[in-house]
């Protein structure tokens, strides 16, 4: 008689956790690389938000032209945000619950309300600052003698966006400019709240020994600034890269205009804004390697109960991941790259990268590091990320989840920046 | 709250003056209470009495539809051994399911300590599972309402409403909680509810042959096992937390989270 | 609100609408808070009954009434263990649920592995616990292999029941 030998059953965090000496039944690595990629988005989102608000509220001139890049960048990122969460969920379908029966004791469900009022915001101030150039495009287009079909579509989407407001006299502007600056001012704080609840879901969990700290949601507002300001810089320069590029061989349609920037205009608008923004960058980064390193001091002298387990886990097996890659190759190196004298374009992007790599090896140590440990205090969980993927669980919550989550903002800001170009010479919006 | 004190006044004013004067004894409030049987479930584990047969864990999968398996319980038993040497070595292999038939301590990663029985001090065996506690973590940190406490004091997960998120496992400092690897949702032990409301005990309750494992109604004073938890030293697991577990210990080493 | 500054607003607003319209179809109506309020038991209350409602599968309940459950049809085998020290132990422990026994399942499960009677008979050298009283054995040297059934009677387990 052939006996059926059943696959065993591996239960959610069975497949990419390793567990050593004495851990509790049920403990596993269940919030893996997915949440380590949500505080991550959501992190950018609020720092290119602030960083756009620094023009739009503060008048910061000089930073126009990567302000409004970041704006758009923003909206772009807004809908991956929601990615990883919904990758993560046992239950991705019933995601819309936290929005039907929020119980609003749990940070998490502040999730669904304050995603919404951000996003509304962003949308909005795009709206204000768009549009002109929704009911300039519009009309050009219906005055279009042979449209086609792209082109009618493409008409139907910008009427549709002018949400019929097509005066674009001086005074109706002059209002656009102004909502403009309260809708930004107003966004900054729902930005911090935002990325705050974020630190907060982590913080205020009393049961996890290396999460609890009321310091957590500051950490997390300022390293998502960092992070933020960095990625706007990043990629701010790779596309000004790409359009000297197009200036000088004349491909795109808008370089064939009389009027177009070349490409040493856009080198010194480039120089210009990474310049300011990077200053910017240095600020919040004190902030935030000040708070880290001040809750490590806070944890290793008061010596509680949790410290013998969380010496060994920040101190031995994850050193080289806390001290090396996020504090040394993430946060100093960067800094010192950037604080020396003779700053360059070039050297800035380079720390820019290192920052990313930093902000996200910081959400990478929290997250998985406050699961490295077992709540006995007795035994250890090794987190082995999932590279190829065997089956739906090992991809969504795998490597090639994680590259999906990163890929997916730069294609929808393609698509974004065909209806709003993310680059339009104008006059100063502010 | 005032509610009911109110109503509880009020019972015994209607029932004091339905007595006649001439027959008029002090009313005991407790046979009052007795009367509107007001519960809160409490479990109460001996752990001078386990002896690691597992007996409990494999009722407890079985009524519940935990699958064998998987590597997750409801509820489950641990060592503690203790060598004379002063070191401690504790293990819970696949949770007890199939007992202790080993005298060698699990480590995991497939490593095995051998102990020499001449060196043994102290050991002991500890069950766990939910403690159904009265400020629970759990049920504060859900996002959705889809796990919350009875008004019988029972902590349950509504199996339709969980998205899955896995906060309330996180926040639960016992490591009570899992995800179900056939609902796709939340599970966890909950008193089995379903045998409760028949009159019937728990399965781990019934499957322990050597009482280690015992549940009352804490607000019966009346309830045996009230009495030992109001008269006998008995402690909680990791109070700290300030959840207010309802699962009490008699024999608790202080080294036991 | 003449200024056009507001549509947005409007766009959201609708939004808001849309959203609650839906809530009101799609959210159970017996979605409340019970006595431990809003933080501990907010919830949809007809989950309760369903989790009530649930068939239960061991039938038993207490080791007193065990064995009038059982010895309705088995008084054989339960009167030789009430005196026994296995006396101790719910049939439903070896045997398997037996709620609707037997009408579902007609016949239970008797396991005669080796490894049921080494969850409590293996000796373990631990004399602060109960288990020290057990009698127990060294699974690697007493007759490996062999099931504790061939020799020992479960429901007569003392030395005059051995066979």
């Amino acid at each position: 008689m052939v006996e059926q030998v059943a696959q065993h059953i591996v239960v959610h965090g069975e497949a990419w956790t390793i567990k050593e000496l004495f851990t509790l039944p049920n403990e596993y690595i269940y919030w893996s690389i997915q949440i380590v990629m949500y505080p991550f988005m959501t992190g950018l989102v609020a720092g290119a938000f602030v960083l756009s608000s620094l023009y739009h509220v503060f008048g910061v001139e000089k930073l126009k032209e990567i302000a409004r890049f970041s704006l758009v960048f923003s909206f772009a990122l807004l809908p991956v945000a929601m990615m990883p969460l919904m990758l993560h969920l046992q239950q991705p379908f019933r995601g819309i619950h936290v929005l039907m029966t929020p119980h609003f004791t749990s940070a998490i469900s502040a999730f669904g309300i304050v995603f919404l009022t951000y996003a509304s915001i962003v949308a909005s101030e795009i709206w204000l600052v768009y549009r002109k150039y929704f009911v300039q495009t519009a009309q050009g287009l219906m005055a279009m003698q042979n449209r086609g079909t792209i082109d009618s579509f493409r008409m139907m989407v910008f009427q549709a966006l002018t949400l019929g407001a097509w005066d674009i006299s001086h005074e109706a502007v002059e209002k656009d400019h102004k909502a403009c600056k309260i809708m930004a001012g107003i966004g900054i704080p729902v930005a911090c709240f935002l990325h705050g609840y974020a630190g907060f879901i982590f913080g205020s969990v009393k049961a996890n020994a290396l999460w609890m700290t009321p310091l957590m949601p500051v950490i997390f507002i300022c390293s998502a600034v960092v992070s933020g300001v960095a990625l706007c810089i990043l990629t701010y320069v790779i596309v000004q890269e790409i359009r000297k590029y197009m200036a000088r061989s004349k491909m795109a349609r808008w370089a064939r205009d009389a009027d177009a920037p070349g490409a040493e205009e856009l080198e010194a608008i480039k120089h210009t804004e990474v310049m300011i923004s990077s200053n910017y960058l240095l600020y919040f980064m004190i902030a935030a390697m000040t708070l880290e390193i001040l809750d490590l001091i806070f944890r290793g002298y008061t010596q509680v109960k949790s410290w013998d387990i969380l010496r060994e886990v920040i101190m031995e097996r994850d050193f080289f991941k806390i001290f090396v890659m996020q504090y040394g190759i993430g946060n100093a190196l960067p800094f010192l790259m950037m604080i020396l004298p003779g700053r360059t374009v070039r050297r800035t992007t380079i720390a820019t990268i290192l920052v990313l790599f930093g902000v996200f090896m910081m959400r990478y140590n929290v997250v998985i590091g406050g699961q490295a440990f077992s709540l006995s205090f007795s035994g250890f969980m090794d987190y082995h990320l999932p590279i190829f993927p065997h089956d739906v669980e090992t991809f969504k919550e795998g490597l090639f989840g994680a590259l999906t989550v990163i890929a997916t903002p730069f294609v929808l800001f393609y698509f974004i920046n065909m209806f709003i170009p993310a680059f339009l010479k104008e006059e100063s919006t502010h | 709250m005032e509610r009911r004190e109110f109503l509880k006044k009020c019972i015994l004013v209607v029932a004091g003056a339905s007595v006649p004067i001439s027959a008029l004894t002090l009313i005991d409030p407790k046979k009052v209470l007795a009367a509107n049987p007001d519960i809160q479930w409490a479990f109460l584990v001996d752990t001078n009495k386990c002896v690691g047969c597992g007996f409990c864990v494999k009722a407890c999968k079985t009524e519940n539809d935990v699958p064998f398996d998987a590597n997750v319980s409801r509820t489950w038993v641990e060592r503690y051994v203790y060598t004379k040497d002063d070191k401690r070595y504790v293990d819970s292999p696949k949770a007890a399911l199939y007992g202790y038939t080993e005298a060698r301590v699990d480590l995991g990663r497939g490593e095995f300590k051998e102990i020499d029985p001449k060196n043994v001090g102290k050991a002991f065996f500890v069950p766990k599972l939910c403690n159904h506690c009265s400020s629970p973590a759990c049920t504060q940190v859900c996002p959705v309402g889809a796990t919350y406490k009875t008004d019988d004091g029972v902590v349950l997960v509504d199996r339709t409403w969980c998205i899955g998120c896995g906060y309330c496992i996180m926040a639960c400092p016992y490591g009570a909680r899992f995800f179900h690897p056939v609902a796709k949702v939340v599970d966890k032990c909950t008193f089995c509810y379903h045998r409760l409301s028949k009159g019937l005990e728990s399965a781990c309750v019934n499957a322990c042959p050597f009482k280690a494992r015992r549940m009352g109604n804490i607000h019966d004073p009346e309830d045996p096992i009230t009495k030992i938890i109001m008269n006998e030293r008995v402690g909680v697991l990791k109070d700290e937390f300030g959840t207010k577990p309802q699962a009490f210990y008699i024999g608790l080493a202080q080294e036991v989270r | 609100m003449k200024s056009h500054v507001w549509r947005p607003l409007y766009v959201v607003i609708a939004f808001v609408v849309a959203l609650l319209v839906f809530r009101f179809f799609y959210v159970p109506n017996d979605f409340g808070s019970g006595k431990r309020g809003f933080m501990y038991s907010f919830h949809r209350k007809s989950n309760e009954m369903e989790w009530k409602n649930q068939a239960a599968k061991y039938g038993t309940s207490g080791r007193e009434r065990m064995h009038e459950y059982c010895s309705a049809c088995h008084s054989n085998v339960v009167t030789v263990r009430t005196e026994k020290l296995h006396g101790i132990i719910p049939c439903e422990d070896c045997h398997g649920p037996a709620m609707n026994h037997p009408e579902k399942p007609e016949k239970l499960n008797i396991d005669r592995s080796r490894e049921l009677c080494l969850r409590c008979h293996t000796s373990l050298p631990y004399t602060t616990s109960e288990r020290h009283r057990i009698p127990g054995i060294n699974p690697k040297t007493h007759n490996t292999g062999a099931e504790c059934v061939k020799c020992h009677n479960p429901h007569n387990p003392s030395m005059e029941g051995m066979k």
